[in-house]
């Protein structure tokens, strides 16, 4: 039987609001009330001022305050068809790209999985290694063999194969290979970290149990290491969509996605409101549905780790 | 103390020349990097027994059971299972069902689903696999948990699950590696003896590796001690503790007193061995394994055939020593005596606890005599 | 398929090595083998003020963020109860999923909104660049750390409770040596997070804050870059050097302690 977790400083420390205090009014000013703001933004008018938004709380006089809610903005993002296909299409290039990440992902984790623990620390730094070289080098690269001028299309042209040079960038498979060549790390890791977890007899008692090695990767394995590719999945999938480095360098001006639409309303047509519009958008129809996905899912394990306790 | 082996074709088949083994292992060796884990094992085992290979951790019983299931290969030797050689079949094509220490019940799947799980490989018929494992959980009395899963199960539970997704694919071998090790004491002998009446219900063979030597001589038809990667004695339980074929065994089943010394006279039923241990008796042992004169022996003498006495036992002058009672470990039922000789050895006495005293007959410090019958001892040339 | 996945990974940063030494203007047209892009880069004052800047910024947030990320893993897993405590979870997990824009964007006009209203924080510059990271980092750092606080056993701080030490004491000599790993490598993330960011930094940074990832993305945006390669090559020695040494340290570490338990054993022994 388990003995049960006590919680330590729950009677002793009186220091735990201070440890509950900082980190939340970091977040509540920091991070909730940009998040306010930019509710309040997307409902103003654009003007010609600085800051170049109009404020929706008037003060009539001095009891009675207005508010104006401007609904604009919004209608603008359902009516444009800019807008809805910008959206659309980043979507499907981010769920795209995730899908491909796992398909080159997935096998990379079980290999890693299987191989010897010594070679296996250094699988897993090669994984890791990457990510701690800047993001926007590891963009570059590609720059460098996808350009027109770039090494893949001199090779091909060298050996002949074509006397034109490739237009291998400015599309959006240009920016999903940078997205999924970024990202990969994301979804190895959590997938390995899954399938690390797997006790090995479990696919052992399948394999007793008369399955062969095929069937039991899909009904043992694949399953329970469904958790890592969910959030392997998610962790490329939601900062993919809103992403703006990608489509701006190995996209041209055809690759519009919705992270470069949210930059040039607010940079270039200095839009504010219609940004914060669209980043509002994006957080209820992207970034919500995924918190409380996630949310639900560690509630789900806190039950199941309460049950395992009570036993 | 062994599970009687009614449900053995015939009793004791072992001794029968005619009959023939149904799992033989033939001189198998398993080598990691160079250093042998199972070293030459030969093993015969009878349908419907009970098999146990007992030994401490990293003797290989485990490796050798692993082999029998197919998960390891072994570097040289063969095993055969009802006459069919197993070389180069794989795991999931023997029949052949392993319970894991750990259970192994798939975290994903409910109670149902795990039991099924074996049958559904064999693309049986859905109302067949679903009467089977009625069945199965009916036997271990797990029908009402149908559709938990198994972390809402209890250890116990757990391993249940684990016996019944082994035993409804009907195999010819039932393997179980510690299959209790991870139940308390009281949950765990209740389970022997489960365990036990399951296996005579089915009648399936059973081979399960256990460290605990209780545990073993409990479920049992009969045991083999492991070392090394090797196989010492195979034996009944009885055979095991009262007839050891060496030291090892009879150190590790057991508690045992043993004096070294030299043969100095040897008749046909007896021998008179000479040990610097006992200053004034020799020890006298019946034996039929034979020994010459001016041999390096052990004798070995289980505790409770030492007989402890505060008054000397008159005109013997083999097997009896004299000391002073060191320690007494109270056990409820026995109480174990250590007593010191004169030359600063220690003989252990187990004696049973027959009346409820408050004033024990034989206390600290005593001056104590201890004896035993040659009946009782036991000559170790190895 | 793992070979492919580290081709795949590895072939794009050997190139961008290897053309770093080439001498011609024409970054895929190789003329000879020199050092003249790094020499350029010594001389570029624009990208190493940048630098200077970026690895400011990168410092405090990587110590700061550190500090709150602390607080919060144990606000999270060691305090049972307090108010609002899965909002509080939400918020610290929202930035790992938020799009980099979007981020960008509120903490602008929060910045704009408290100009006006209290005067602070004024002109934009290494302070708001280093808010606004921390607030991005802060999620990485304590999901990090929070993991290592649940796998750790807390029966090793009931027993120095139990054995007469105060709960700021257990804290500070128990807890936050057993987690120290873990707030190191929440440091170095929080460090790469930071200097790796180009898209909040241009939402709001000033015009003399302008952070090296800044530079280099305005430069890649023009197409390839000669010097731009010969900075890759340095960071990623730096980094393998880094590397070399982390593995060194931590194969070290690794040896003594799997020794740990024979020699204990051997003591357990001796005892008997």
């Amino acid at each position: 039987m388990l003995p049960k977790k006590v919680n330590t400083w729950k009677f002793h420390f009186r220091g735990s609001s201070l440890i509950v205090g900082v980190p939340y009014f970091w977040l509540l000013v920091f991070f909730l009330c940009p998040c306010l703001i930019l509710l309040k933004i997307s409902f103003a008018d654009s003007v010609l001022q600085i800051p170049p938004y109009s404020n929706i709380l008037k003060w009539i006089n001095d009891n009675v305050a207005q508010l104006t809610f401007n609904f604009a903005n919004y209608r603008l993002l359902f009516t444009d068809d800019l807008y809805v296909r910008t959206f659309t299409t980043s979507v499907v290039i981010a769920a795209n790209s995730a899908f491909a990440c796992l398909l080159i992902g997935y096998p990379m984790a079980y290999a890693i999985v299987r191989s010897r623990p010594k070679i296996r620390m250094i699988l897993l730094m090669l994984i890791v290694l990457p990510f701690w070289t800047s993001f926007l080098i590891r963009v570059y690269s590609w720059v460098i063999l996808l350009a027109p001028t770039g090494l893949i299309n001199k090779a091909l042209m060298y050996l002949g194969i074509i006397d034109q040079p490739l237009k291998l960038m400015g599309n959006y498979c240009a920016v999903a290979i940078g997205i999924v060549y970024t990202y990969l790390p994301f979804m190895v890791l959590p997938i390995y970290s899954s399938l690390e977890k797997i006790d090995n007899s479990v696919v052992e008692a399948a394999y007793d149990l008369g399955c062969t090695p095929t069937k039991a990767f899909f009904s043992v394995i694949l399953p329970l290491s469904m958790r890592g590719v969910a959030t392997g999945f998610s962790l490329v999938f939601m900062p993919a969509i809103g992403e703006y480095v990608m489509p701006e360098i190995l996209g041209d001006v055809s690759t519009v996605t919705i992270g470069r639409i949210v930059w040039s309303e607010f940079f270039t047509n200095l839009s504010w409101p219609v940004a914060s519009a669209l980043s509002v958008m994006m957080i209820i129809f992207v970034a919500l549905p995924v918190t409380l996905w996630y949310g639900g899912q560690q509630s789900r394990l806190n039950k199941k780790l309460n049950i395992h306790e009570k036993v | 103390m062994a599970a009687k082996s009614r449900h053995l074709n015939k009793i004791e088949p072992w001794h029968d020349p005619e009959e023939r083994p149904y799992v033989y292992i033939e001189n198998i060796t398993k080598d990691y990097d160079g250093s042998a884990a199972v070293d030459e094992v030969n093993l015969s085992v009878y349908q419907g027994e009970l098999f146990s290979l007992l030994g401490k951790s990293g003797c290989g019983k485990s490796t050798l059971l692993r082999m029998l299931a197919g998960f390891e290969m072994p570097s040289s030797g063969k095993i055969y299972i009802d006459g069919i050689d197993m070389s180069g079949i794989p795991p999931y094509r023997r029949p052949v069902s392993m319970v894991f220490q750990s259970y192994a019940l798939f975290p994903h799947m409910n109670v149902e689903q795990n039991v099924a799980f074996g049958l559904k490989q064999e693309k049986l018929p859905r109302s067949q696999i679903n009467e089977r494992v009625d069945d199965v959980l009916e036997l271990v009395q797990m029908l009402d948990f149908k559709k938990r899963k198994p972390h809402q199960l209890s250890g116990g539970q757990r391993q249940r699950i684990a016996l019944a997704r082994s035993l409804v694919k009907r195999p010819k071998l039932l393997l179980l590696d510690e299959p209790l090790a991870a139940l308390d004491k009281k949950l765990r002998e209740k389970t022997q003896l489960e365990l036990v009446n399951i296996q005579e219900e089915v009648g399936i063979t059973f081979i399960m590796v256990s460290h605990d030597q209780e545990e073993a001589m409990t479920m049992a038809s009969r045991i083999g001690i492991m070392a090394d990667g090797r196989i010492i004695q195979v034996g009944t339980p009885t055979e095991i503790y009262e007839y050891p074929n060496c030291k090892y065994v009879s150190n590790f089943v057991g508690a045992i007193n043993m004096f070294e010394g030299l043969v100095v006279e040897e008749e046909e039923n007896y021998a008179i061995v000479r040990s610097s241990v006992l200053d004034d008796s020799d020890i006298k042992v019946e034996h039929s394994a034979s020994a010459a004169i001016g041999a390096n022996v052990s004798v070995a003498i289980r505790p409770e055939k030492v007989v402890i006495s505060k008054t000397p036992l008159k005109e013997r002058n083999y097997n009896c020593a004299k000391g002073v009672v060191q320690d007494i470990i109270y056990l409820g039922d026995v109480s174990i005596y250590h007593v010191e000789l004169a030359n600063g050895h220690i003989v252990y006495s187990t004696a049973t606890n027959l009346f409820r005293i408050a004033e024990r007959p034989i206390q600290w410090d005593d001056e104590v005599y201890l004896y035993w019958l040659p009946e009782n001892a036991i000559l170790l040339t190895a | 398929m793992l070979l492919f996945g580290y081709a795949f990974m590895y072939v794009p940063l050997f190139c961008i090595i290897a053309l770093s030494f080439n001498d011609s203007r024409f970054v895929t047209a190789w003329s000879h083998f020199s050092f003249k892009w790094y020499k350029a880069l010594a001389q570029n004052s624009i990208m190493l003020d940048a630098a200077l800047n970026s690895l400011k910024i990168a410092c405090c947030t990587a110590t700061i963020s550190v500090l709150i990320g602390t607080l919060a893993a144990i606000a999270i897993v060691r305090v049972k109860r307090f108010k609002g405590k899965p909002f509080f979870v939400g918020m610290i997990a929202a930035p790992l999923i938020m799009p980099d824009v979007v981020v960008g964007l509120s903490l602008l006009l929060l910045f704009v909104s408290m100009t006006n209203l209290l005067g602070w924080p004024g002109e934009h510059g290494i302070l708001t660049v280093t808010i606004a990271h921390i607030t991005l980092s802060l999620s990485y750092v304590t999901a990090v750390i929070q993991s290592r606080l649940t796998e750790m056993d807390s029966s090793i701080e009931e027993a120095a409770l139990d054995l007469g030490a105060t709960p700021v004491k257990v804290f500070f000599a128990i807890t936050i040596p057993s987690i120290s790993s873990a707030i190191m490598s929440g440091w170095i993330l929080s460090f790469v997070l930071s200097f790796d960011d180009v898209v909040l930094a241009s939402f709001v940074s000033g015009p003399q804050s302008t952070t090296l990832p800044m530079v280099v993305f305005s430069s890649i945006r023009m197409g390839l870059s000669p010097q731009i390669n010969a900075m890759t090559t340095i960071i990623v020695s730096i980094l393998t050097v880094c590397v070399a040494i982390a593995g060194y340290v931590i194969y070290h570490s690794g040896k003594k302690i799997s020794n740990k338990p024979r020699q204990e054993k051997k003591r357990w022994q001796g005892l008997m």
